[in-house]
């Protein structure tokens, strides 16, 4: 008897799966992994971040905390201390108590969560036709977070400029003025995933300005909040410029990057909503959508979070711990940058250090990618993009002369 | 809070916007309140209830001596290992989670020598809980069952069943969900002839949601007759069975009994899913540690399923959290920890049986009409007493005890001292007497062993 299953079709592999696979077997002992998206120590190394071992260990001796389910919408104090972060402590939205958020699996959670709701509910009901608009590129799970929660018409909107390297922001604001009113956009907070190139704060003004005017609904990504310059506010100046021009949003945040927390799924969607009574509407229709995924968040993962962000000196340690993240990739950018320099290699390198965040988007076209990983062991995503964290002092003199020698070679 | 400028020169403040009298009306403002869902309603109603003798009956959760859940000082013991571990480092998992967890859970239910097993024509995925398990399940037979015709349910489920269980298939696509009888109020048990009858009437090809033991909220399983009487009516029919397992060994005592009719299944040849939960059996219910097991027909179809299923895992939370499940991988993994904690659900359910027994006696000695055998017929964490609507109303409005509207209780909490009342650290002796009688509404009472005095 045939099996019920017996037609369906070999899904394409996740390419950045792929990639991690194809360098685990590669037997050169000079390999680079600059596909993975996660950080590395100069080692080459996972990092547990030395204030997450200490929290890690108050929660194992703290006996008055149980196992029980958590509430379907999360620990409480975690949810409102990732909203401050995202939002800043003095956010005027918070203080009119128009915030509200959401505990979710990570950042691909909340970003689910966003969306499911927004089928349902947003621009009439159960409205799968409504526009959602990613960058591109984008990282490509929004594609299929978006699709799979119904939506039918998931576009891209113009984003990188491959020729000039940077920005294409008549492109993009070409693209809110003529998206349907209503549409939603998916923007990146800060250190765009995969081109690490973010507007200016004039070019985010502009952006406002367009998508407040013609309706369209924000709907932020924040998976890498101080990753990117290595300060919290900094990186979180877009999202809450927009909170001063009187937006209501969605803000998907992830805490794996910058706690670390890669296998724990801490995330969080931030709502920013008119007043409390259409929040707490949402925030109802929120948790039916909950019950029906997960039921309950997991709970150790944003217990960490909320005891390091509600106490001072864990806070404050954090904080370090993520600057000594950021200053890394800074310096790994620098270095490459000046590698490249030193041994002429054609082309111009300056956007390696003018991006932001843990990717770079090098430029190398298909063919050199290819060439990299064939004949150098160096993994990266056949967008040419990498990742500086890794990159080890140890490393890096292989990965400049393998750039150098590829883009010599290969057009 | 920065004051920034916009483009006209202003300073764009949220104040300012509504000063300027612009009333922008919310982009939510059609969002109705949802429903609240039933459990959640309940337990909001006992909250706010101020008599003092109040009692929920209707937790989720198995309790300890002391009327807490807890974790046996194995599981702690495990959690500090994993805590100061220094081997282990916080890369993301796989979709599929843990495979250590993902192969021992599978074990578990279908056993280690299973056929399918042997021929690798299984897929385990680590989920978010059960709930997660259900979920992917879902999506996977709304995407992928069945491809050349376009499948689109119906999914069957028992009456009563969890009440999330519908809308966890309607969010993945399915609309057609339907009920088979199981609960007879009659004969306070499972009524297999309706059921058979319902599912008689079934079209080829639906999904047949069935609970392999425990039944929620029931506590009432089939009987090993049942089962093979119902996987011939399911081979005949061409149904997919879809198992719920969110107690493995809390039902018996005994791990392979409680996945007796997977394992039936499986024997046969039969393709199914089963949704798998250790939230119960580990008492690790904050960690969300779920399973879901396929079990396909033909070898050559897994690498395209599990191709699909991390697609959709993608799609859904990217991957799982991974503590909870190295707790459960460590404890299986090892023979001896295995062995502990395998006593330890077996004193579980031993407590669980005896607190069923003084119910059950209690009633008997205080004259109350009727049978109460089916509460020690019945297993797991639920029971189902067989009091209708309005006496469950009786009971909450009047007595202040807190039921699930269908019936049915955790007896365990009978035991245990009410959360938010006054006798947290005292347990007392709790005793619900029931009278029916065909005429009268029935008169509930707790009895209880005084209040210390404040």
């Amino acid at each position: 008897i045939m099996s019920l299953f017996g037609e369906v079709p070999q899904a394409t592999p996740v390419a950045v799966f792929k990639l991690s696979n194809d360098f685990k077997e590669d037997a050169n002992p000079k390999k680079v992994n600059l596909g993975v998206g996660a950080y590395r120590t100069d080692e080459g190394q996972p990092w547990v971040l030395p204030v997450v071992k200490k929290v890690e260990k108050i929660i194992v001796a703290d006996n008055s905390l149980n196992h029980e389910y958590l509430a379907i919408l999360g620990l409480p104090e975690f949810r409102s201390s990732a909203s401050k972060i995202a939002l800043g402590e003095d956010s005027p939205a918070i203080q009119e108590n128009r915030v509200g958020a959401v505990q979710c699996l990570g950042g691909t959670g909340a970003l689910k969560m966003g969306a499911e709701f927004l089928r349902r509910w947003y621009n009439g009901n159960d409205n799968t036709k409504t526009p959602v608009y990613v960058s591109a590129p984008t990282w490509e799970n929004h594609n299929a977070v978006f699709a799979n929660a119904g939506f039918e018409d998931v576009r891209p909107y113009k984003y990188w400029d491959a020729e000039k390297r940077g920005l294409d922001l008549d492109g993009f604001l070409g693209d809110l003025e003529s998206a349907p009113k209503h549409s939603i956009f998916v923007l990146h907070a800060c250190a765009h995933n995969p081109t690490g190139t973010d507007p200016t704060h004039v070019e985010w003004m502009q952006v406002a300005e367009v998508m407040k005017r013609r309706k369209l609904f924000v709907f932020f990504d924040s998976a890498y909040q101080g990753f990117a310059s290595g300060c919290l506010d900094k990186d979180a100046w877009a999202v809450r410029y927009f909170v001063t021009q009187g937006f209501e949003m969605f803000c998907a945040q992830s805490f794996s990057k910058n706690f670390g927390l890669y296998n724990e799924r801490v995330g969080n969607l931030t709502i920013v909503a008119r007043d409390s009574d259409n929040l707490k509407r949402v925030l109802s229709q929120m948790e039916k959508i909950v019950r029906v995924t997960w039921s309950n968040p997991p709970s150790q993962g944003a217990r960490l979070v909320a005891i390091t962000l509600n106490t001072p000196e864990l806070f404050a340690e954090w904080k370090d711990n993520v600057k000594t993240m950021a200053d890394r990739v800074l310096l790994m950018r620098a270095s490459l940058q000046a590698k490249l320099q030193a041994l002429e290699t054609p082309g111009t390198w300056d956007h390696i250090t003018q991006q932001i965040g843990m990717f770079s988007f090098t430029g190398l076209n298909p063919k050199q990618v290819e060439y990299m990983i064939k004949e150098r062991s160096i993994y990266l995503m056949a967008s040419g993009r990498i990742n500086m964290c890794g990159l080890t002092t140890k490393n890096i003199d292989y990965v400049a002369e393998s750039i150098h020698e590829t883009v010599v070679n290969v057009q | 809070m920065r004051q920034t400028c916009n483009s006209d020169g202003g300073v764009g403040s949220t104040e300012n916007v509504q000063a300027r009298g612009i009333t922008l009306l919310s982009i939510f403002v059609d969002t109705p309140t949802a429903e609240p869902n039933p459990e959640t309603k309940l337990l909001a109603d006992f909250k706010t209830d101020t008599h003092l003798r109040k009692v929920y009956l209707a937790g989720r959760e198995y309790l300890n001596k002391e009327g807490q859940t807890s974790v046996s000082p194995l599981i702690g013991k495990i959690m500090q290992q994993i805590c100061t571990d220094p081997t282990l480092c916080p890369e993301y998992p796989s979709s599929f989670g843990l495979p250590e967890f993902t192969r021992r859970a599978t074990e578990l239910v279908l056993g280690r020598d299973c056929h399918a097993i042997v021929e690798n024509r299984v897929l385990g995925v680590q989920t978010v809980g059960c709930t997660g398990a259900v979920r992917l399940g879902a999506e996977l037979l709304k995407h992928w069952y069945n491809v050349s015709g376009v499948w689109c349910g119906p999914v069957y489920l028992s009456s009563p069943c969890d009440d999330s269980l519908a809308g966890i298939f309607e969010a993945a696509g399915i609309q057609d969900v339907r009920r088979y009888r199981y609960w007879d109020t009659e004969q306070r048990g499972v009524g297999v002839q309706k059921m058979m009858e319902d599912l008689e009437m079934a079209p080829e090809q639906s999904v047949i949601v069935l609970s392999a033991s425990a039944h929620c909220p029931t506590g009432s399983d089939l009987s090993q007759k049942h089962w093979r009487l119902l996987t011939q009516l399911m081979v005949r029919c061409r149904f997919f069975p879809f198992f719920l397992l969110p107690a493995q060994g809390l039902c018996h005592g005994d791990f392979q009994q409680d996945a007796w009719p997977v394992r039936l299944c499986a024997s046969l040849g039969m393709e199914l899913l089963c949704a798998q939960s250790f939230s119960h059996s580990f008492g690790l219910y904050g960690e969300r540690v779920g399973h879901l097991l396929c079990v396909l027909k033909q070898s050559s179809t897994l690498l395209a399923v599990q191709s699909q299923a991390e697609k959709q895992v993608r799609a859904l939370w990217s991957r799982p959290s991974v503590r909870g499940a190295r707790v459960v991988a460590t404890v299986l993994s090892n023979p001896a920890h295995h062995v502990e904690w395998q006593e330890g659900v077996k004193s579980m359910v031993e407590r669980g049986i005896l607190v069923r027994e003084r119910l059950r006696e209690k009633l008997r000695l205080l004259g109350c009409p009727g049978s109460w055998d089916h509460l020690i017929q019945q297993g797991g964490l639920y029971c189902c007493t067989g009091l209708n609507v309005q006496q469950v109303e009786f009971l909450e409005k009047r007595r202040h005890i807190y039921l699930h509207p269908n019936g049915c209780l955790n007896p365990q909490f009978c035991l245990a001292a009410p959360p938010g009342s006054l006798q947290r650290r005292h347990t007392p002796k709790l005793a619900v007497w029931l009278c029916l009688s065909t005429h009268r509404i029935i008169r509930v009472s707790c009895l209880r062993s005084p209040l210390p005095s404040l």
